[in-house]
């Protein structure tokens, strides 16, 4: 019996695939996939180099170290809170791996380096998420204090790594698996697991919980600051991993590298749909988000024009794609705000 | 009846921005320990390194009062700055100054009409107006630095009126007007509205779009007019002027005790603001402790404010419950 209707509901749902209301849901939902996919379609025609395997996967490759990071900080935004600190914290990690290397050797400084992001992730962490202070200016205060930190560390120089010749660290970022460049592995790898986390495990549910709707998630029983702690443990990570490929591709490092880092990769976030208001948002959103940066750059400069091109399409984009999904939300264009 | 009067009269003392405390602890520490600190020259030295970021975030003041924010303040700097350096040949010093405010003003007017319109969240519209200002800059500038070849536009960046230094008296005027704007106009008065309650205060009757433009207007001509006035410093601009101002002015005017949800806020608070940041930079550096130490003393101060300004506030909205 409760078989049969369990059945019933089935094919239901199946009638109601096809309806009107569901396309409308689809191109609510899935309106960011789609434009980016007629956006594709628009370059591979306009540029005969465009859709080639080598182009894609170079784009896949320069997207990799902003990617990465932008992964972390989807799950930080998901949970309802910011992390500005990225872009410094990649001067910092970046910094301290190449520095190391030479030091203590490949091991110890990767270690050394990811110990260091979690710190300040951990501090970012016990602020937000303890102390439950504003994450914007709490970690817009960790991206000034660590741009120091990194400049105290290296006294202002940049640091260089001597043998680039007699060390596996080069594999991060200069190596290729079956064909495709470890940094896009790494990406993608890292892009897959976080995923599963999000959607399969209890702690992804309430990393959802807390960004949407904080009361009644306490009310559940979650405890919002461990889950926000451990967003920014994961953004750090995610980071210390982008200092990695960084690192590993330059086998040196400017001080200030990641500056302006972490704006970018919120572009990419919100390019993707994730809204800043948290609660609502999904890995394969920003990695498309973060994609649809990298070939508007590629295509661009494909097409011959100026690198900043790029910039000025990625303003338009930006706007119109955050536009048009509170306007379907809202159900109007436009505001009706006197 | 006693308790209530006692408590108004603590709101009254409250009224000086907390951060005004915490500089006055700065300058009395580096009066003892920096040598030179104590100078007449040296304070107008402060005032015109805080100018720039001073002046932009007047502006800001306003615009995050409103519960906005603008990110695309340090992208304008640098069109302004160009526009104003390198039209000047062809021109004329006054009407290129004239179009460098003037773009300011123009991609201010954008902002606010987007985000009036179309409802997006103005961290994310001037977000993307941060990445494509910068577009339109390295377009017109090609990438190419300008130089100024009229010696009157460097000039007027050394000159001085009866000792204190044009610029300094620039940004005090315009914190003067710009404090009289909020707390003697009713658009001072309807900022403060709109920041507290959207909503409500379109139901009074505010005309909440446009109010919002026109503070993005403002903060448009204030980032220009820091663009214009920081080359006429050097004499000159350059493609990257301007990197990272919008998060420098962010943390002045947060330090100043204007909140990020908007409704609360000053220009006496910001100004408070930026002179700390201004005489911590300067402090350090006269007792020649590294810049770099300067940024970390900054963050640690900014989470600290956060974090005192919270305990603070949670008190008082207990005591308000009882």
């Amino acid at each position: 019996m409760a078989k049969a209707d369990a059945q019933a509901g089935r094919s239901s749902d199946r009638q109601r695939l096809i309806s009107g209301e569901n396309v409308r849901r689809i191109l609510q939902t899935q309106g960011i996939l789609i434009a980016f996919i007629l956006f594709l379609v628009a370059f591979s025609l306009s540029s005969d180099r465009f859709a080639s395997f080598d182009n894609v996967s170079t784009v896949f490759r320069q997207v990799s170290i902003i990617g990465t990071i932008a992964l972390g900080v989807t799950i930080v935004v998901i949970g309802g809170n910011l992390d500005l600190s990225v872009g410094s914290l990649l001067s910092f990690t970046t910094v301290l791996v190449v520095d190391l290397h030479d030091k203590i050797g490949p091991t110890g400084a990767i270690l050394v380096m990811f110990a260091a992001a979690l710190a300040v992730g951990a501090v970012n962490g016990l602020l937000v998420g303890f102390a439950r202070l504003n994450s914007l200016i709490v970690t817009l205060g960790m991206l000034s204090a660590i741009q120091g930190v990194t400049l105290i560390y290296t006294g202002g120089q940049n640091v260089d790594i001597v043998d680039q010749e007699g060390t596996w660290f080069t594999f991060f970022g200069r190596d290729f698996l079956l064909g495709i460049a470890v940094p896009t592995w790494i990406f993608l790898v890292l892009a897959v697991a976080l995923h599963i986390v999000l959607t399969r495990t209890t702690f992804g549910r309430r990393v959802f919980a807390v960004g949407g709707n904080p009361t009644a998630s306490a009310f559940s029983g979650v405890r919002r600051a461990r889950v926000v702690f451990s967003t920014y443990l994961i953004s750090a990570a995610a980071t210390g991993c982008a200092a990695l490929i960084l690192g590993s591709r330059v086998m040196g490092s400017q001080n200030n590298v990641g500056q302006g880092y972490e704006l970018l990769v919120l572009a990419g976030v919100i390019l993707g749909g994730t809204s800043l208001l948290g609660g609502s948002g999904s890995i394969p959103k920003t990695v498309i988000g973060v994609l649809i940066l990298g070939f508007i750059q590629n295509g661009l400069l494909l097409m011959g024009y100026p690198y900043y091109a790029q910039w000025l399409v990625t303003w338009v984009v930006i706007i119109l794609a955050v536009w048009l999904d509170v306007a379907s939300k809202r159900g109007r264009l436009f505001t009706t705000t006197s | 009846m006693t308790s209530s009067t006692l408590h108004t009269s603590l709101r009254r003392v409250m009224i000086v921005p907390p951060i005004w405390l915490i500089l006055i602890a700065c300058v009395v520490f580096f009066s003892f320990a920096a040598d030179n600190f104590l100078a007449l020259n040296n304070f107008t030295n402060i005032l015109i390194q805080t100018s720039t970021i001073g002046l932009i975030a007047l502006g800001m003041t306003v615009v995050m009062i409103n519960g906005n924010i603008d990110l695309s303040v340090g992208a304008v700097v640098a069109l302004a700055a160009s526009l104003s350096v390198g039209m000047q040949d062809q021109l004329g010093i006054l009407p290129a100054v004239a179009v460098g405010l003037g773009s300011g003003m123009a991609l201010g007017f954008l902002n606010g009409v987007i985000v009036w319109k179309t409802g997006v969240d103005a961290f994310i519209v001037t977000l993307g107006a941060m990445i494509g200002v910068r577009g339109l800059v390295f377009l017109y500038t090609q990438e190419q630095s300008f130089f100024s070849m009229n010696f009157a536009y460097a000039d007027f960046g050394m000159s001085s009126m009866a000792g204190v230094p044009t610029l300094a008296i620039v940004f005090l005027v315009f914190t003067a007007i710009m404090h009289w704007l909020m707390t003697s106009t009713s658009h001072g008065r309807n900022a403060y509205a709109v920041g507290g309650n959207r909503e409500a205060a379109q139901n009074a009757g505010i005309r909440v779009g446009w109010h919002m433009v026109a503070n993005f207007v403002l903060v448009g001509f204030f980032a220009a007019l820091a663009g214009i006035t920081l080359s006429t410093q050097m004499g000159a601009s350059t493609p990257n002027l301007g990197i990272n101002y919008e998060l420098w002015t962010i943390t002045a005017v947060v330090l100043g005790g204007t909140k990020l949800a908007g409704g609360s806020g000053s220009i006496l608070g910001t100004l408070g603001g930026v002179l700390t940041i201004g005489v911590l930079r300067n402090g350090m550096n006269l007792m020649q402790v590294p810049a770099f130490y300067v940024l970390v003393v900054m963050g640690v101060i900014l989470i600290a404010v956060l974090f005192v300004d919270q305990r603070v506030s949670r008190r008082e909205a207990e005591e308000l419950k009882l």
